[in-house]
């Protein structure tokens, strides 16, 4: 466990690019601590953001995020306010800023943000005294999605270090993997991203040297001691980038005829929602090797570690 | 007893015999039908409970189960900190129900921690009665709240540090004084 006398440094969770690996530690350890309170059976609110007061701001659909977010708000004791952008006056031209300016004028204590725009989350955490949790910018990052792999992943193996975790799919719309690969490579994770060379760009080595590009995911599923399945995403333009799903599943779907080749001990994640048939088959969804509803589960925890950790301001954070 | 500081009012030869005379004190307080847990509040307070469970059982034979509760999400300054402190698990592996807890901490002072460590456990469950053992009872209480059982009563004024050692986290056993 981390020290008692470790403070973390950070005002805002734009990203996991900013965290070092201390910060990343001290997050899946203050998970644990909450996941005690989940896991309860009795009471599972605990009083600490008693006083405090949540916005919950969605630019873009989002259920589960959105849910896991107001769950781990409520057993925290947050006051919460959801804040729709279909319902505000962003239908009527007012722009990011002046939303922002608007929702400060109420003095919150933490904004969690979905928004398509990438960035959007660092633009806002200038102009607002509030601490700001990026829960999505299109496809930049996803920090709590990976903070919860990773927290699933060494809830399984007991480490991060060492592990072959292959990513696999639409690697080039994917924030979820942008943050994955963050937060696997700087705590020693071994990735392999897989998929059609056309979605998976040969640049982001450019940015992660460490890991490895395969086209191939035949040769590379037997090495793997995870494997992280994509959601084909064809309303953001997946399908623009291949053939077609027939095509794309007979190279890239997880199926059960994949699975005997890999380790007997596999692990499968997805960050859901998942397309039962296209990137994986039921059988492997629903089998005994996935850990996807662990993954949901532990996105609680996870989650009120993050508002838990951000919660208190002090003097000298960083963004 | 006004220690300066400094002093130790206990050394660390006596801490055994005081936990010793706290477990035949604890024997002595509770009824034959009482079904005992201990809960030690972290971080001394566990290490406290574990050896109080084990002189229990040295003169009782009876196994009585120990948990740790860590209290900083029930403290009543948390929202007003400088930066959150890192909670550490608490583990109640063990129903409260109807139970007679035994709260261990290794300092009463202010009687806060104790306050926040009594909203905890009820959040676990509703025990039959709880009661508190602490190895240094320190004046200055800012809450209703006293020990059943205490290792040893210290007086001094603010501005004072009483702090338990314990051979498990500190290398060796003792009671110490100091300013801050």
């Amino acid at each position: 466990m981390t020290s008692e006398r470790y403070v973390f440094p950070h005002k805002h969770l734009l990203g996991i690019e900013p965290l070092s690996p201390k910060d990343i530690t001290a997050l899946l350890d203050q998970a644990q601590a909450f996941e005690e309170v989940c896991e309860r059976p009795s009471i599972k609110i605990v009083p600490a953001l008693r006083k405090k007061l949540v916005v919950n701001l969605f630019f873009e659909n989002s259920t589960r995020t959105r849910n896991s977010f107001e769950i781990a708000e409520k057993r925290l004791s947050a006051e919460i306010i959801n804040f729709d952008a279909d319902t505000s006056s962003l239908n009527k031209g007012e722009t990011l800023i002046d939303t922002a300016m608007n929702l400060e004028a109420m003095h919150p204590d933490l904004i969690v943000m979905r928004h398509s725009a990438p960035g959007a989350h660092t633009l806002l955490s200038r102009h607002m005294k509030a601490s700001i949790v990026n829960a999505g910018d299109g496809s930049h990052e996803h920090p709590t999605q990976a903070l919860l792999d990773a927290y699933t992943l060494r809830k399984h193996f007991g480490r991060l270090e060492g592990l072959k975790v292959a990513i696999v799919g639409d690697i080039r719309n994917s924030r979820v993997v942008r943050s994955n690969l963050w937060l696997l490579t700087r705590m020693g994770a071994r990735v392999t991203l897989v998929g059609p060379p056309t979605l998976v760009p040969q640049e982001m080595k450019a940015t992660w040297p460490d890991i490895e590009i395969c086209h191939d995911f035949d040769e590379v599923i037997p090495k793997q001691d995870a494997i992280m399945m994509l959601r084909a995403q064809f309303e953001r333009g997946t399908g623009a980038y291949i053939p077609g799903q027939g095509e794309y599943s007979r190279f890239f779907q997880l199926n059960p005829a994949r699975m005997k080749q890999a380790k007997k001990d596999v692990v499968v994640l997805h960050p859901g929602p998942i397309n039962r048939g296209l990137e994986i088959t039921s059988d492997v969804a629903d089998g005994p090797n996935n850990l996807i509803l662990q993954q949901v589960t532990n996105g609680v925890p996870v989650r009120m570690a993050v508002l838990y950790l951000l919660s208190n301001p002090h003097g000298e954070q960083v963004p | 007893m006004s220690p300066a500081p400094g002093t130790c009012p206990m050394d660390p030869g006596q801490m055994e015999s005081t936990l010793r005379q706290m477990a035949a004190d604890l024997i002595a307080q509770v009824g034959p039908q009482e079904e005992l847990v201990l809960l030690g509040i972290r971080s001394r307070g566990l290490p406290l409970a574990e050896r109080l469970a084990t002189l229990l059982r040295a003169s009782t034979g009876a196994q009585v189960p120990v948990g740790s509760l860590d209290i900083t999400l029930y403290r009543d300054d948390l929202t007003e900190m400088v930066g959150s402190p890192i909670v550490r698990p608490t583990e109640i592996p063990f129903s409260l129900k109807d139970r007679t807890v035994v709260l261990v901490d290794d300092v009463l002072y202010t009687g806060r921690t104790v306050r926040a460590a009594l909203d905890a456990l009820l959040d676990h469950g509703r025990p039959h009665r709880v009661m508190l053992v602490v190895m240094a009872d320190r004046s200055g209480r800012e809450l209703p709240i006293q020990a059943d059982i205490a290792g040893v009563r210290v007086e001094v004024p603010k501005g004072h540090r009483v702090s338990v050692r314990m051979k498990e986290l500190d290398g060796e056993d003792g009671v110490t004084v100091e300013t801050c």
